[in-house]
């Protein structure tokens, strides 16, 4: 029997995203929202509880004026688990996801970041396309799309390292926190912590940012890296960087850490740094 | 915490009484540039041209801020990271520049040209690009306008937030406080 297959159409994808990236870029999380209040009730430091102040000061004023949390409006990643019952018609995805990001930050008077040829001419593409994209394949008949705009400041402390498997649980808890420790400051703290632990070098950095998605601070499910996820918030909220790294004890409201099976040779771990601004939106279709 | 109330460009006098960790608010006029605008204004000093503005005294905002929407005059302007501009800067403080606006920690070489030069750094909250626009009040491109976000912009502000981060005097906020709240390895 073959199955029956629902349409979607590319033009509501395009819709989608477009409003998606607006709505990410004005709207900061609830849950964001409520850990910067709570940490603003714990921060130790007075310049770091003023600096908590200013950020929620800063999606209240975001969130009224229609104006983006960050002047930097970030590289738009766009996640699709499109169901294998879904059937997109009127159009190619791809194209229409790029013609979302397209009309969302034309609409949106959103910065647009994006530079082609990155070793040389670095030159605006100004309409901050291209998305980068990553689909994958899910059963059922729906699309869901998420958007997350990446700022460049935390982005560019990401780290890759592939560990010695005899390195273990210890030499990831030291590769992190002696990461965060060195380029923390600079990254927007306080900081979430995308971790991908296994399988490949280029799975566990998309691991990692898929990690940043997880509703804030909610544990992994597999209670041996939630045990990983708290020891890490904990030494790395121990560094003393603070709020925007002038001091204090909020370097970082979270850790995520996503695990996948790996080679019988490796240890891969990814760490993709998240600044405070964490915005995702997503819908399903 | 005492706030202090300056104006940019910020006379020598002022300059000496700026010390780390003293909140400031910013009056006066600043101009914006990050890394394109910085690149082109290293090769003008390479070059001997004529700089787009007089270096000299003036204050410089890492910002690219987002486009204006009708009616207004700016979008969201917070500041970038620093760091990134740490490869042009002992050539701008060493051509007058006095105060720089942006997030983040600088290398060893800028901190040595702020004391050398008598200049300093203040941090601005990376991410309140919402809130801090509301302290611009005029806004006008004077150079580098194909740069789009990262062109050189005049701007006029009122009681712009920021934190004083390295002073002449060769301290720095980052490690003070740093070394101040951390208990790892203690």
């Amino acid at each position: 029997m073959t199955p029956k297959l629902r349409e979607i159409k590319a033009s509501d994808i395009t819709e989608t995203v477009a409003q998606l990236c607006q709505r990410a870029n004005f709207e900061l999380d609830e849950d964001v929202l409520a850990a910067l209040k709570q940490a603003q009730q714990t921060e130790e430091s007075p310049l770091g509880k003023e600096v908590l102040h200013q950020l929620i000061e800063n999606a209240q004023i975001a969130e009224r004026k229609n104006l983006p949390l960050c002047q930097d409006c970030g590289t738009a990643v766009v996640f699709l688990e499109v169901g294998q019952e879904a059937h997109i018609v009127g159009g190619d995805l791809y194209a229409a996801v790029t013609e979302g990001v397209r009309q969302g930050y034309t609409q949106g008077y959103l910065r647009k970041s994006m530079v082609s040829q990155p070793f040389s001419a670095r030159k605006n593409t100004k309409d901050n396309t291209p998305p980068v994209i990553h689909a994958e394949i899910v059963p059922g008949d729906r699309v869901r799309v998420i958007c997350l705009p990446k700022g460049g400041g935390s982005e560019n402390m990401s780290k890759l390292a592939i560990l010695r498997p005899g390195d273990g649980r210890e030499g990831i808890i030291d590769l992190v926190v002696r990461i965060v420790d060195e380029v923390g400051a600079n990254s927007c703290p306080p900081l979430i912590i995308g971790l991908g632990i296994g399988p490949t070098a280029e799975g566990a950095m998309l691991l990692a940012k898929k990690a940043l998605l997880r509703p804030l601070g909610k544990p992994n499910p597999d209670s041996e890296v939630a045990e990983l996820e708290k020891e890490l918030l904990s030494r790395i909220n121990d560094l003393g960087i603070g709020p925007l790294g002038l001091g204090g004890s909020t370097t970082a409201l979270a850790v995520h850490a996503e695990v996948r099976p790996t080679h019988i040779t490796s240890l891969p771990i990814a760490i993709n740094f998240q600044c405070h601004s964490a915005r995702h939106k997503e819908a399903r279709l | 915490m005492d706030v202090i109330h300056i104006t940019s460009p910020i006379d020598a006098k002022t300059i000496k009484e700026l010390t780390v960790g003293t909140p400031v608010l910013i009056s006066g006029v600043i101009y914006t540039a990050r890394d394109a605008a910085h690149k082109r204004l290293v090769q003008a000093l390479d070059k001997r041209e004529k700089l787009p503005f007089p270096l000299r005294g003036q204050t410089i905002y890492y910002t690219g801020p987002s486009p204006a929407r009708p009616g207004r005059i700016i979008g969201s302007a917070g500041p970038t990271t620093s760091t990134r501009m740490d490869i042009y800067t002992p050539r701008l403080l060493a051509a007058g520049i006095r105060a720089m606006i942006g997030k983040g920690s600088r290398s060893m070489e800028v901190r040595e040209a702020m004391q050398k030069y008598k200049a300093v750094y203040f941090v601005a909250t990376g991410g309140a690009g919402a809130l801090l626009a509301q302290c611009i009040k005029k806004v006008e491109i004077i150079a580098y306008d194909d740069l789009g976000p990262e062109a050189i912009r005049l701007l006029t502000v009122e009681n712009f937030p920021a934190i004083v981060a390295n002073d002449i005097y060769g301290e720095d906020l980052f490690e003070q406080g740093k070394a101040k709240y951390r208990r790892e390895g203690k």
